[in-house]
């Protein structure tokens, strides 16, 4: 517990803020975002340039001596925050986010590639994996190829490279393997916005990128900052959905009158708002513990990683309701923000699974154990 | 004085000189707080003359914790919370130079004990629908009603009071407001006991008593203004300082939990921890919110973390009931008492399920507080008002 950690934006951060923000607002029209489902993915190519090049996001958690922005972990929760309300479709948290910080454990040339933006990658591991014990172990032959399945791996598209666990008698490495020497199967994916690949790994040549040693603690760490940070786009699907519920039932009439000034709809948005000031604060903490390695980190990417998710699909699930009958159309993006919370709810461990992992934590034993 | 640091030494050498010639271990609390509120270091924040030094109310924690390390005497904080909190604002506000100098002072240092004559049975929510009436006789008023819910109404001096006075305007403008003695003929103070057992609160009845005009706070007619200005000030006490991780009622479950591994079950652990980690971020979002008005006021967010708090307090305190099992059926004690404050933490499950379900009516309803956060912070309309243009005596109850 840290009451020292600022849970507002600094002035840098509403800075950087307001540069996604924009950026965003001007590239990333909700029309183009559906355009996904159709198996369009263009914008996802032209934004990601536009995040890398232009805002130099890519690297943003990598520190400068290595060619990155050396930004921390607020502000990289900032920037999902962002793409959180837009539910933009790039690599962010898959690659700028978890990949770049397994790299980090190692050193190799990939981290500058990646600070660069010349270089995406991505997690070899089904989204929803909470745990390094559920990541896939590509085998090793005798020549040191690599082969195995893995299904549901999320950032895999934009990736040129797929960091893989492996499991040696010395322990697990982490490897890269260039993405066009494996097969990606393209998975219909319930959110389309951050859409889902099964690869298969068939003898291909990869190269050591974070040793034995180091690669499990890599792992772990990568999983957890990950799912620490994700906290905060689901805090940014949540308050877009507000806010745009909010708006919609300022202008609805039925009977004669705005819709909004329903004492039962207002009690229903009253509620959100106070869910949502919870989440945001929590995610906000999470990551402020993280930014200065505090002790409670931890805890805090727990209750952030348990609370949030639920809270975005709360609010989603809400908003398709309280919009009524535009909500459920297609033409509408309020479905889009739906799918990405019930998604990222499920990404890298449930709200079961944290609270789980929190109980070991907080000291909340089930039973004598 | 505009550098901060001189400010504050400044301040030092004053609490310097005050405990060297008031040594609190051999002061009487009553002498020492009058001293303090004459040497302007009770509310700093208040003008010369009245307790204060006319300063920022930032240095206020600052003065007070040179006194708490010096082991200054307290002045009934948990008794006179109206009084300190809500009373003293409001005098200092509309009060006129002789009513500041005749209740600030014996306020500030616990010999007055205040309570607050605002609710009656007919007007909780809709406050400004009061009915207690004053009339006016002379240079008195002679009021007659009933207050409700009224905390130390038995141990209280004096009260602040809204009635009204002009039945033939609207409700809001129809309002004066009081300060009443306690002690005079035709209080009557009731206990009112609750559904725990106790009297935590009283009914308080007026019968013909005579308030003089001298007593009035703000002007004939002004007394929903003035009340405002109280109640603002009540809102500015919630969330004041940092609460620990844990606390509360939350350290009450936590601790029967970790008592009790024989009554766990999967379905109750989750159940627990999904409390646990609400409870972690309402108190983060106090924490931030905190951060947002240092220094300033908070608004209706406020509101919002009154809701989230009555909610989780409650859920808790179900919960630990079915933790309990068997034990869960029995209850400490029905004997009624009158407790002088509220205290969770130290009695059993049963009392804090029971005492729970006051957090979302006390101090503004759960539905209340909705509206405020709909209509203030989120911007929808208010709601219909059938009684904002009607005389009070036409209106419907």
């Amino acid at each position: 517990m840290s009451e020292d950690i600022l849970l507002l934006d600094t002035d840098v951060e509403t800075a950087l803020r307001a540069a996604v923000r924009s950026l965003l607002n001007e590239r990333c029209d909700p029309a183009a975002v559906l355009a996904a489902y159709a198996g369009d993915r263009s914008l996802t190519r032209s934004l990601w340039k536009s995040i890398t090049a232009e805002l130099g996001l890519a690297g943003l958690l990598i520190p400068e001596n290595r060619g990155g922005a050396g930004g921390s972990a607020r502000d990289a929760a900032v920037v999902l925050e962002e793409l959180g309300r837009f539910a933009a479709p790039v690599p962010f948290l898959t690659s700028s986010v978890i990949a770049a910080t397994v790299l980090l454990a190692g050193d190799s040339e990939l981290v500058a590639q990646l600070a660069t933006g010349e270089c995406t990658a991505a997690l070899l591991a089904p989204f929803s994996a909470a745990t390094v014990e559920q990541l896939p172990a590509l085998v090793k032959d005798a020549d040191g190829r690599l082969s195995g399945r893995v299904t549901s791996v999320a950032g895999a598209f934009e990736a040129d490279v797929l960091l893989a666990a492996v499991r040696t008698p010395q322990g697990t490495e982490v490897h890269a393997i260039a993405t066009a020497l494996v097969t990606v199967d393209p998975v219909v994916s319930l959110d389309m916005t951050r859409p889902l690949a099964d690869i298969t790994v068939d003898a291909a040549p990869g190269r050591v990128v974070v040793p034995a040693g180091a690669g499990l603690p890599a792992l772990r760490v990568g999983l957890a900052t990950g799912a620490a940070l994700l906290a905060s786009e689901q805090v940014g699907v949540a308050a877009w959905c507000l806010d745009t519920t909010v708006r919609y039932l300022k202008v609805r009439r039925q009977f004669g009158r705005v819709v909004g000034g329903f004492q039962a709809l207002k009690h229903r948005l009253a509620d959100l708002y106070v869910e949502l000031e919870s989440a945001s604060a929590a995610a906000r903490y999470a990551a402020g513990a993280l930014a200065t390695a505090d002790p409670d980190a931890t805890i805090a990417g727990a209750v952030a990683a348990a609370y949030c998710g639920e809270i975005a699909v709360r609010a989603a699930e809400e908003a398709v309701q309280l919009h009524g009958g535009i909500g459920m159309t297609w033409e509408y993006p309020v479905h889009l923000y739906l799918k990405r919370a019930k998604a990222d709810q499920i990404g890298l461990g449930s709200p079961a699974h944290h609270r789980s992992v929190l109980a070991g934590l907080v000291d909340l034993p089930l039973g004598r154990d | 004085m505009t550098n901060p640091e001189a400010v504050r030494e400044d301040l030092r050498g004053r609490v310097a000189a005050l405990l060297t010639d008031h040594d609190p271990a051999t002061t009487d609390p009553v002498t020492f707080h009058r001293a303090r509120f004459d040497a302007g270091l009770a509310w700093v924040y208040y003008p010369e003359g009245v307790g204060g030094l006319g300063l920022d109310r930032e240095l206020q924690p600052f003065v007070d914790t040179l006194f708490e390390e010096a082991g200054a005497p307290g002045n009934n904080p948990e008794l006179n919370g109206i009084g300190l909190g809500m009373a003293a604002p409001t005098i200092l506000a509309y009060g006129t130079p002789e009513q500041r100098q005749r209740y600030l002072r014996p306020l500030w240092a616990g010999e007055e004990i205040w309570c607050q004559l605002f609710s009656e049975p007919g007007a909780g929510s809709d406050l400004a629908a009061v009915s207690t009436r004053a009339v006016r006789d002379g240079d008195d008023w002679i009021v007659n009603g009933q207050k409700v819910w009224t905390s130390v109404a038995h141990k209280a001096q004096r009260a602040i009071l809204v009635a009204r006075t002009d039945p033939d305007r609207p409700k809001h403008a129809g309002l004066s407001y009081f300060i009443c003695d306690m002690t005079a003929p035709g209080v009557d103070v009731r206990p009112l006991r609750q559904l725990t057992g106790e009297a935590e609160f009283n009914e308080v009845f007026l019968t013909d008593v005579r308030i003089p005009d001298a007593n009035r706070l703000g002007q004939e007619g002004a007394g929903w203004r003035v009340a405002t200005t109280t109640l603002n000030n009540e809102r500015v006490s919630i969330g004041g300082r940092p609460v620990p991780r844990e606390s509360g009622i939350l350290g009450a479950v936590t601790r029967t939990w970790r008592g009790h591994p024989e009554h766990h079950t999967p379905e109750l652990h989750d159940r627990l921890l999904r409390l646990w980690v609400e409870a972690e971020a309402a108190r983060l979002a106090a924490t931030r919110l905190r951060q947002r008005v240092a220094g300033g006021q908070p608004g209706p967010e406020t509101s919002a973390l009154k809701l989230s708090f009555a909610r989780i307090n409650q859920q808790l305190s179900g919960f630990e009931l079915e933790l309990l099992g068997e034990d869960g059926l029995r209850y400490e004690d029905w004997t009624m008492v009158r407790p002088d404050r509220v205290d969770f933490a130290g009695r059993d499950a049963g009392y804090r399920y029971l005492r729970a379900k006051g957090n979302s009516i006390e101090g503004g309803t759960s539905e209340i507080m909705r509206n405020i956060v709909a209509e203030r912070v989120l911007g929808l309309p208010g709601e219909a008002r059938a009684d904002k243009d009607i005389a009070w005596k036409d209106l419907i109850r």
